[in-house]
């Protein structure tokens, strides 16, 4: 298969980037997109360019690390699929791609594809966690938890922080992400003493590091590749109030 | 090789087997806790091992420095363990006990661990459970609200805890929001997107870390009371493999060359199952969880010439092969001799697929048994992912897998306290070899990574602070070893930058990790692994003088990241090749072609190999040190799984 490829280069996070045109040629529908673009790195490199920089680690869609805008959707056409997971079958032979890093205020642009997230940590460290003291704990099965509360928590634990949910939003909300890990710890008794004041700590850091509001149009739902529901958003929002 | 005859001790403390880690941490050298706060530990390495040894010793009081080249901690190579982590709790009443699971674990690696490490991962398996629960990680339930287990390879009991098929990921998300909590306490400072490139030795003691930021490239020194080496395996060295990208052995190596040994750095887990190499352009093989052998059955059509799809092959054309050659486990074969068993298979030419590089993996009698939505249940992320890379639907026809490179049993010697030869520098998790001997039993890494971080090292690591003289305790980023050091680093980096060669990075990579794998691999034999040596020797030469690295190294550069982790693994490699070599019998992984049973079974030698193979550098070859193994309560026996 044969592609048009028009890819964001900017060198370093205040220099101006612009969309850049390369043409890959040969290349099978079982290639990933981004083995495909290795492919076009590789020809960079031996033409003594600087190849295109992205992020990736695990190329089997949990790490969280990989992640751009693949004709203005994240991860691309597929609903529910990381980039690294995608593969040219996908695509149209001769198809023009156009490839943009994600964009949000509060993701600036590193270089190239590449992304600072860290704001996404910062919202974990704000209280996404239980305070529980490593080494020391009562018995595993002293506390019964329902299936279904663990398959519910499991569905928001699933979240592997790619950011998806952020570049797929009007406001660069960070409000599926967030609601996730409170809504992961909700559902389990073990997280219910701090619960109300993990809430607060969360939406409110969300809001600090300049994520937009929530309006509701579910378009982080559709591309998240863990498949999480905004319907963690409503729960969130509603703890958000009680708390 | 092997020059010298000095014998490296464990420190295993004294007692019986079951009483050593009491009796350990009931001798062990405490810090009070107004004391703690001013000492500092450097971790490298934020998975699993990383995150839990750092999270623990910050709320202890002491000041940690985390590295990682990920961009956030979360994202550690761990994340992707899928299958399970094994507990000797016996909630299935099924005849576990700490004692079955030590046995189980030391028979798995083919009697080449030790017997007093092997006891304590066992010991400390089922608080794991409790503090992960404790965390919040969301465990498969019965319906009752109890929890479920199910069984792994080389086991005949279900000890295996388990949260769908992401295991990993929740059990790194439990520690890496431990770390993200101390993190907020001021009690870690986290460093992103950097990369250990040198350790720091003065007068025999590690002192701290030379290390790049992979953004700017700035080049930084890091002075600490001890560093902790948690970076992981180094499987990526075949280039094809089931690890991240990213995973390396440059800070194990490093350290390394600054005077800690290796021990059986050729000892490399194949996993069997895992997505087959479709083509030139592949990047990595990604693993389809061992859990799946549970349920699924696997088989090579009995007729060499069968160009039938595999639906229409009848049941008595199939070679269900597993469980003709091990009756006893089945499909549940330990992972080195299941990869070994479809390696002959594939050899012999009964592989499906379109390179005929594959063995099925069946699901068809599960999903008659069970129906479709049970076995959804249990593997329906696993499945998903399968179709999503190969675009074909495994509930309709079976999964096509083959053996890739996967886990590495060997990595840096430690003792028992998960210290290495240098003072004050520990290796824990896969980075150091230790507690799986030949060969690691499914869903034991993740134990081993927790068990280190959450359990031993908090009482190990303190006890050596303890006992600093107040001269050690003073550390400072100045003085000479520290200059020379970054020094060395800095001319390291302008060097390949400025070679402007021919051929790039990944190119230097996929050969050597061919010829890792065709030589040094699923199986070995001396002439090969000689020819191997010459040959990665020539290759070394050539990345020298003929690498193109394009960009300078003051700044973000990733084809200089990748040249400076292919610098090391072409040292790495040839240490695997003297490493398979000098060991004359076959054990777990290392599958010595001259030494095999008359059915084909690996020939395990203890009159003369019942010993670890610890290497100290040079730079014209390594030197071999041993570390004899003593067995005082299990006699090793052949190992059989028929």
């Amino acid at each position: 298969m044969n592609f048009l490829l028009k890819i964001w280069r900017q060198p370093s996070p205040d220099s101006k980037g612009r969309l850049v045109s390369y043409s890959v040629t040969d290349i099978s529908p079982d290639t990933s997109f981004l083995e495909m673009l290795d492919t076009l790195n590789e020809s960079l490199v031996l033409k003594g360019e600087e190849p295109i920089a992205f992020d990736h680690d695990c190329r089997e869609g949990i790490c969280g690390q990989c992640g751009f805008m693949i004709n203005g959707r994240a991860h691309g056409p597929l609903t529910h699929t990381t980039t690294c997971t995608l593969h040219m079958r996908s695509f149209q032979d001769k198809e023009t791609i156009i490839v943009e890093p994600f964009r949000a205020a509060a993701f600036p642009v590193k270089k190239d594809l590449r992304v600072d997230r860290s704001a996404l940590d910062k919202i974990i460290m704000a209280g996404g966690y239980i305070s529980v003291r490593t080494g020391q704990a009562p018995e595993a099965n002293s506390i019964p938890i329902s299936s279904e509360a663990v398959e519910g928590a499991f569905d928001a634990a699933a979240c592997i922080g790619c950011g998806a949910c952020v570049a797929s939003c009007k406001n660069a909300s960070a409000a599926l992400f967030t609601a996730a890990k409170i809504s992961h710890l909700a559902q389990l008794p073990q997280g219910q003493i701090e619960h109300k004041k993990r809430t607060r700590k969360l939406v409110e850091t969300a809001d600090q590091l300049g994520f937009g509001a929530c309006s509701n149009t579910g378009a982080c739902e559709v591309e998240c590749p863990q498949q999480i529901s905004i319907g963690h958003i409503a729960l969130m929002n509603q703890e958000y109030w009680k708390s | 090789m092997e020059t010298s005859h000095s014998y490296l001790r464990a420190k295993i403390p004294e007692g019986p087997l079951e009483e050593k880690w009491t009796n350990y941490k009931r001798n062990a050298r405490l810090v009070s806790p107004a004391n703690r706060s001013s000492y500092s530990v450097i971790v490298v390495g934020t998975g699993l091992a990383g995150s839990s040894a750092a999270a623990s010793l910050a709320e202890m009081g002491y000041n940690v420095s985390t590295f990682c080249f990920q961009d956030s901690p979360r994202r550690a190579h761990s994340v992707a363990a899928q299958g399970g982590v094994n507990a000797a709790k016996n909630y299935q009443n099924d005849g576990d006990s700490i004692y079955r699971m030590f046995f189980d674990t030391l028979k798995g690696g083919d009697f080449r661990a030790r017997e007093a490490n092997v006891y304590r991962l066992a010991e400390c398996s089922g608080h794991l459970i409790d503090q992960a629960v404790a965390q919040g990680v969301p465990f498969a339930r019965e319906y009752s609200g109890y929890l479920n287990n199910r069984s792994f390879g080389g086991v005949q009991v279900s000890r295996t805890f388990y949260a769908r098929g992401q295991t990993g990921q929740q059990l790194l998300l439990g520690a890496y929001q431990a770390l993200m909590r101390q993190v907020h306490l001021g009690k870690v400072t986290s460093y992103t997107r950097h990369e250990m490139l040198d350790l720091v030795v003065k007068d025999g003691t590690a002192k701290g870390i030379i290390v790049r930021n992979l953004d700017t490239g700035a080049i930084t020194r890091h002075a600490a009371h001890a560093v902790v080496l948690a970076s992981g395996g180094f499987g990526k060295i075949f280039y094809l493999s089931t690890l991240a990208m990213g995973c390396n052995g440059s800070a194990i190596w490093r350290a390394h060359k600054r005077g800690a040994l290796t021990a059986c750095p050729s000892w490399t887990q194949i996993h069997p199952t895992c997505l087959p190499q479709s083509g030139t352009h592949q990047s990595k093989l990604t693993l389809m969880s061992e859990s799946l052998r549970n349920d699924g059955r696997i088989w090579v059509p009995a007729r060499l010439d069968e160009m039938r799809p595999p639906a229409a092959i009848p049941e008595d054309e199939r070679d269900y092969y597993l469980e003709r050659r091990y009756p006893a486990f089945g499909n549940l074969a330990p992972r080195d001799i299941a990869s070994r068993a479809a390696k002959e298979r594939i050899d012999a030419g009964f592989g499906v697929g379109p390179l005929k590089n594959a063995v099925y993996l069946d699901f068809k009698d599960a999903i008659s048994k069970q129906g479709v939505e049970e076995v959804k249940k249990k593997y329906g992320n696993l499945f998903d992912m399968y179709e999503k890379i190969t675009g074909v639907n495994a509930y309709a026809e079976p999964m096509k897998i083959s053996p890739a490179a996967h886990f590495s049993m060997g990595g840096l010697w430690v003792d028992y306290e998960l210290s290495t030869t240098v003072p004050g520098l520990f290796a824990i998790g896969e980075a150091n070899f230790s507690d799986h001997g030949a060969n690691r039993l499914g869903a034991n890494s993740l134990l081993q990574a927790c068990v280190d971080g959450y359990y031993i090292l908090p009482y190990t690591l303190p006890h050596y602070l303890a006992g600093l003289s107040a001269e050690d305790r003073a550390i400072s980023v100045d003085g000479p070893e520290f200059e020379v050091a970054e020094q060395e680093i800095r001319e390291e980096v302008q060097r390949l930058t400025k070679i402007k060669g021919t051929r790039t990075v990944d190119d230097f990579h996929r050969v050597l990790g061919k010829l890792l794998y065709d030589y040094c691999g699923l199986s070995r034999s001396s002439t090969g692994l000689l020819e191997a040596i010459a040959k990665i020797d020539s290759l070394k030469k050539e990345f020298q003088e003929d690498v193109l690295i394009p960009g300078t190294p003051d700044r973000m550069n990733d084809e200089l990241e990748k040249a400076t982790r292919v610098a090391d693994y072409l040292d790495i490699a040839r240490q695997m090749c003297e490493d398979a070599l000098t060991r004359n019998e076959s054990c777990g992984a290392h599958f010595r072609e001259e030494f095999q049973t008359s059915t084909g079974e690996a020939a395990r030698n203890d009159a003369e190999f019942a010993f670890i193979s610890c290497w100290r550098y040079g730079k014209n070859g390594s030197e071999m040190v041993r570390e004899p193994l003593e067995f005082e309560y299990v006699k090793p026996t052949e190992r059989s799984y028929k």
